[in-house]
């Protein structure tokens, strides 16, 4: 239960293509995160699962059977939006019983599955509230119970913690990845927060302008982008890409230290770093500069751990080196990644 | 040597009078009091005086005689006529406007081709005059030269033995009892839609778009997210609508005065015609203001529901 095919699918807008010809399949059980800009189409692929918007052309399965023609309500997907798109006339109660009421469900069999889903999210205190007297985390949580309620085949998430303070969006996201493990439904989720991807996802799907970049574990993207759209959209800050000739260098600004601090140089790659930017920021300090010869892609930044108390100065220019291994090439006009990873 | 620090520069003198609160806010609201005083208040304070008196329209003094002009109007039994039709007036042609508008709303909110042009059809009939497009309507209802009568003689419904509406040449819209009663209600519909269209239209686009699509993946059949989530969330606003309606229906005057004149035989005399005949036409003031005040307890409850319903909509 709970595999979601998609096959080839785009979808027009007028002339703009949001979805340029997507194949994706999801595991079952899998929490797949599609990470990506805002205006990639992610959200647009996901409404057409849900069955909300219809592909210009393209295949959707859902466990074997496909659904492309069928509206939402046949598909047998929950989805929380981004809103939480609450009914604001209806109690707590009347919200998380209403996907079970719409298929026919009897009432004493609604009224154990409601209090189950409250449960579930701890909400069971707010059953008589009305949406507008919540709170955005019980919101959050009173979204997600009416979507978990009616034991969905594969769940939909369109960014649901984009609406929550930075302080209660990392709890959230540890609840909610507990939750998907122990329901074990499979789930695809929306976002553009690429922390909340690496640390939801057992995939992650990167987009940009309508088509898939690169789909991956969350270490396979990160240590292994597919082209220099993942390797600088992912990490933060992102990679770091030299030119050099035809090629493009790239390296994580945590694996570019002084030279003194690498162990074993032999394998490692030398520059001098010229500093120009210092910031502290406790547990870690962001050093920006320049690398080699006066050329556009020489902007480099280290990422050096609070514990490294090594005095650095702007203005002063310090060896720093990589390791070859922590080197990856892409092709300078494709952008993609090249194979072969000695410098 | 620290500089000494300049004044604040105040403008000269205490301000203008834009710069007094207190005297310019009595002066802005002035207005509008001098206007519900002398246009609202004036006019029902007389309305109240001439209905327990005996004034006419050639002796309009204020001579005081209780409440006989109601009494009065009970025992006609023209009275009560025009008291039953008026609510039954109201009514049909308020049902058939709030369905009518909610139809043309729901197609409103579709795109499709020439949406600008029905759009603006659908609002003419609310920017002409009423007398003028009741005049019209007084053609099309015309005994004779009927255009309606002509199509359906032309289909052969009308004017032949075997047509469904009989082998008689014309109709008589405004001439039978039944026929009068819908002729004036549809000419009210008419009217009253195109306003109920746009109040209708206003809460259906207020509806965020993330329900409706939620209530589709939650499993709702279009009927259902008609019945759960639709009407409930605009029932507030189409309440508005409907009670606009019934106090703009209630006391129009110019339909029935111009299609019918109340007829035939009071068939369609409503409160408002009723008292225009009685008060001014027959000269009789103090009736006709005792027969007008017996609006007054529907149209205060109206009021209130409208208050009422306003401030709720503002909540949600």
């Amino acid at each position: 239960m709970g595999r979601v095919e998609i096959r080839s699918v785009s979808k027009k807008f007028g002339e703009t293509r949001a979805v340029d010809h997507v194949d994706l399949a999801t595991n079952e059980g899998e929490f797949l995160v599609l990470l990506g800009p805002s205006g990639c189409g992610k959200t647009t692929l996901l409404r057409m699962i849900a069955g909300i918007e219809i592909p210009t052309e393209g295949e959707f399965v859902i466990d074997g059977r496909v659904v492309t023609d069928l509206p939402p309500r046949m598909r047998n997907i929950a989805m929380v939006f981004q809103s939480y798109a609450l009914y604001p006339h209806m109690t707590v109660y009347r919200n998380i019983a209403f996907p079970l009421a719409a298929r026919g469900v009897e009432k004493g069999e609604v009224h154990k599955k409601v209090e189950w889903a409250a449960g579930m999210f701890k909400i069971g205190k707010l059953l008589d509230r009305k949406p507008r007297e919540l709170s955005g985390g019980e919101r959050q949580r009173v979204a997600l119970a009416r979507a978990m309620v009616r034991d969905p085949s594969v769940f939909l998430l369109d960014e649901p913690l984009s609406n929550l303070d930075a302080l209660l969006r990392t709890s959230a996201r540890e609840e909610l990845r507990q939750f998907q493990r122990r329901v074990g439904v499979t789930t695809i989720y929306v976002t553009h927060d690429q922390v909340e991807a690496m640390g939801l996802g057992d995939r992650i799907v990167v987009m940009s302008q309508g088509k898939i970049r690169q789909v991956g574990t969350p270490m396979e993207i990160y240590q292994h982008p597919a082209d220099t759209f993942v390797a600088t959209f992912v990490g933060s800050p992102p990679m770091n890409l030299l030119e050099q000739g035809d090629t493009l260098l790239g390296f994580r600004p945590e694996t570019f230290f002084p030279a003194d601090a690498v162990e074993g140089s032999e394998g490692a790659v030398t520059y001098p770093f010229e500093v120009t930017y210092l910031e502290y920021l406790g547990a870690e300090r962001l050093v920006y500069g320049n690398v080699g010869e006066k050329s556009h892609g020489r902007h480099v930044v280290s990422r050096l751990p609070g514990s490294l108390t090594i005095p650095l100065e702007a203005g002063k220019t310090y060896p720093f080196a990589v390791a070859r291994r922590d080197l990856r090439r892409f092709d300078r006009k494709s952008g993609l990644a090249v194979k072969g990873e000695s410098a | 040597m620290t500089s000494p620090v300049p004044p604040a520069d105040t403008g000269g003198g205490r301000g203008g009078i834009f710069d007094r609160r207190e005297t310019l806010a009595k002066l802005l609201i002035a207005p509008a009091v001098l206007y519900i005083v002398a246009m609202i208040g004036a006019p029902f304070v007389l309305a109240i005086l001439y209905s327990m008196s005996n004034a006419t329209t050639g002796d309009p003094s204020l001579h005081l005689v209780g409440l006989r002009n109601f009494a009065a109007a009970l025992d006609d039994p023209v009275f009560r006529i025009a008291l039953r039709n008026t609510v039954v007036f109201t009514l049909l042609s308020q049902s058939i406007v709030i369905v009518l508008s909610r139809v043309l709303a729901n197609a409103l909110m579709k795109p499709f081709r020439g949406k600008g042009i029905v759009r603006f059809l659908v609002m003419l009939p609310w920017t002409a005059p009423i007398s003028l497009g009741t005049i019209g309507w007084l053609w099309m209802y015309d005994s004779i030269f009927s255009p309606i009568d002509w199509v359906m003689r032309y289909l052969g419904a009308l004017g032949t033995a075997t047509g469904i509406l009989g082998p008689q040449t014309n109709l008589y819209w405004l001439g039978v009892p039944g026929l009068a009663m819908a002729s004036v209600i549809l000419v009210n519909v008419w009217r009253i839609l195109p306003l109920a269209t746009v109040i209708q239209l206003g809460g259906l686009s207020s509806i965020p778009k993330d329900l409706i699509e939620a209530a589709e993946v939650d499993g709702a059949s279009p009927w259902r997210r008609t019945l759960m989530i639709t009407i409930p969330l605009t029932l507030p606003i189409v309440s508005i609508a409907f009670l606009f309606g019934i106090v703009f229906t209630f006391t129009d005057l110019v339909v029935v005065y111009v299609l019918t004149r109340g007829g035939p035989v009071h068939a369609t005399q409503v409160l408002s015609s009723w008292t225009f005949f009685k008060g001014i036409e027959a000269g009789d003031l103090a009736q006709g203001a005792a027969i007008s005040l017996f609006m007054f307890p529907v149209l205060a409850m109206a009021a209130v529901f409208i208050l009422r319903l306003a401030r709720r909509t503002e909540v949600v």
